[in-house]
């Protein structure tokens, strides 16, 4: 029987009110939301906070908004609701890509994309796609309020820039013309660790070819965007070979390592034969951005 | 500290410390063991119950997160001596042999049924894709819950609670 080790329980009723309490709890206080990340770690005594501080009931935190160019997403905001989210599955079908195969439907009733990204899990795929969707994250401290790229925030695995005395509160994707994006993931069964994941975004030039992109890998042993591979693509005029090219620098910039999920030279496979999919399905739906894909 | 919540209808409350889990309030401090706790790592959902109608699994929630919400277990489920048309789905197309994943599964399907009452065979292996079953191979489950959504509480014949 797995129990977590004693502490006491709060709940913040605002996000000042959290920071409250995380600076009156000091550096032994943690923030639960869904708590399919914290709570198993306290059940094996990998964490053992003395104070939980429980930010469920901060509905302000619970949000998906368009504002100007810019998503909103709050912080407390499910993995179901983000699945749900039409305007997500328009603006950034990739969001919905994840969204499927992030561990399974009743832990996506759950689990919230701040915790995700907290964790910083170096299989978890939000972050992927924040990357690639090259996402701000907002965090409130003390009086007033930063931002970091998604980039900076996070600092390697199970680390990121939020501080002990600050709460992550809102993710903002950039709303661009002529874009898509895809993801996809390989697992042995639902719920699984990936055994290696790629996501990739194209936005268009009017002329046809490719203005930008970005090329992401999860659980395949590279920290940040592929941006040797994005960079052939600027420019160009997309093309079957085109996308094999840098499906092939997206291989060569992974650094997987062996394990139970397979050896080093299939998870390099799947780098680049999962790059070479999303490029094609980012484009696609690129040239047809009112096709709504699932939710 | 002191948690109130609803369970099945009836609201509690009870003195419990802040780590208790939820699947353990439900059996061990209120009794009501048809919650099944398997894992213990959020993998099986045996333990999944419904919270606010939303299927969650409670060996990875506290009874702490909980208060103030509604829980509804498998012993909420038939109303009197009436079956909710899931667990006679899972009677007529025997969607359980040994039973240990079987309370998570219904509740699963209940709530399912509640947001589609007409899920297709794809739907429904979605649903309960979080949810583990080493006995039927899950096609009797697939089947016990599509049997439910044909045969909705109105038009279902009312059937004795086994005893």
């Amino acid at each position: 029987m797995q129990v977590p080790a004693p502490f006491d329980y709060v709940r913040a009723t605002s996000v000042q009110n959290a920071l409250e309490l995380l600076e009156r709890h000091g550096p032994e206080a943690r923030v639960i939301a869904g708590g399919h990340s914290l709570l198993p770690m306290m059940k094996l005594r990998l964490a053992r906070p003395e104070w939980l501080i429980d930010i469920n009931d901060i509905g302000e935190l619970r949000h998906i908004t368009v504002d100007g160019d810019w998503l909103r997403v709050g912080a407390l905001t499910r993995h179901a609701d983000l699945l749900a989210s039409e305007v997500v599955g328009r603006l950034f079908p990739i969001v919905h890509d994840a969204e499927r195969v992030i561990a399974d439907p009743v832990v996506r009733n759950r689990g919230t994309i701040g915790g995700s990204l907290g964790q910083a899990d170096p299989a978890e795929d939000l972050t992927t796609v924040c990357d690639v969707l090259r996402a701000r994250v907002f965090i409130a401290a003390g009086a007033g309020e930063r931002t970091v790229d998604i980039h900076d925030f996070h600092r390697g695995p199970y680390e990121t820039a939020c501080e002990q005395h600050e709460l992550m509160i809102e993710v903002r994707f950039p709303i661009r013309a002529r874009s898509g994006s895809a993801y996809e993931k390989v697992e042995r069964r639902v719920g699984d660790w990936a055994v290696g994941a790629a996501g990739a975004a194209l936005w268009m030039a009017e002329d046809g070819t490719v203005a930008d992109a970005t090329i992401g890998l999860t659980a395949l042993g590279l920290e940040g965007l592929a941006v040797d591979a994005a960079a052939v693509l600027i420019g160009e005029r997309p093309s079957e070979d085109l996308f094999a090219e840098a499906a092939d620098l997206a291989a060569a910039a992974s650094s997987p390592v062996e394990d139970q999920r397979g050896p080093v030279d299939y998870k390099r496979h799947l780098a680049g034969e999962l790059t070479r999919r999303v490029l094609g399905r980012a484009l696609d739906r690129a040239a047809h951005p009112t096709v709504v894909h699932g939710g | 500290m002191q948690v109130t919540m609803t369970v099945n209808g009836t609201e509690v409350t009870r003195d419990v410390e802040p780590r208790l889990l939820l699947v353990h309030f439900l059996r061990e401090t209120l009794g009501l063991t048809g919650t099944h706790w398997g894992c213990d790592t959020s993998n099986c959902g045996t333990c999944v119950v419904l919270v606010d109608g939303e299927p969650v699994k409670s060996c990875t929630a506290l009874a702490a997160m909980t208060a103030g919400h509604e829980v509804r277990t498998v012993e909420g489920m038939a109303t009197g001596a009436t079956l909710d048309p899931v667990q006679q789905g899972f009677m007529e197309e025997h969607g359980l042999q040994c039973g240990f994943c079987t309370p998570g599964m219904m509740l699963t399907a209940r709530a399912l049924l509640d947001r589609n009452p007409d899920p297709d065979e794809r739907e429904i292996r979605e649903a309960i894709s979080g949810q583990i079953c080493r006995c039927t191979g899950y096609a009797t489950i697939v089947r016990s819950i599509r049997w439910a959504a044909d045969h909705p509480a109105s038009e279902s014949t009312p059937s004795e609670v086994p005893a």
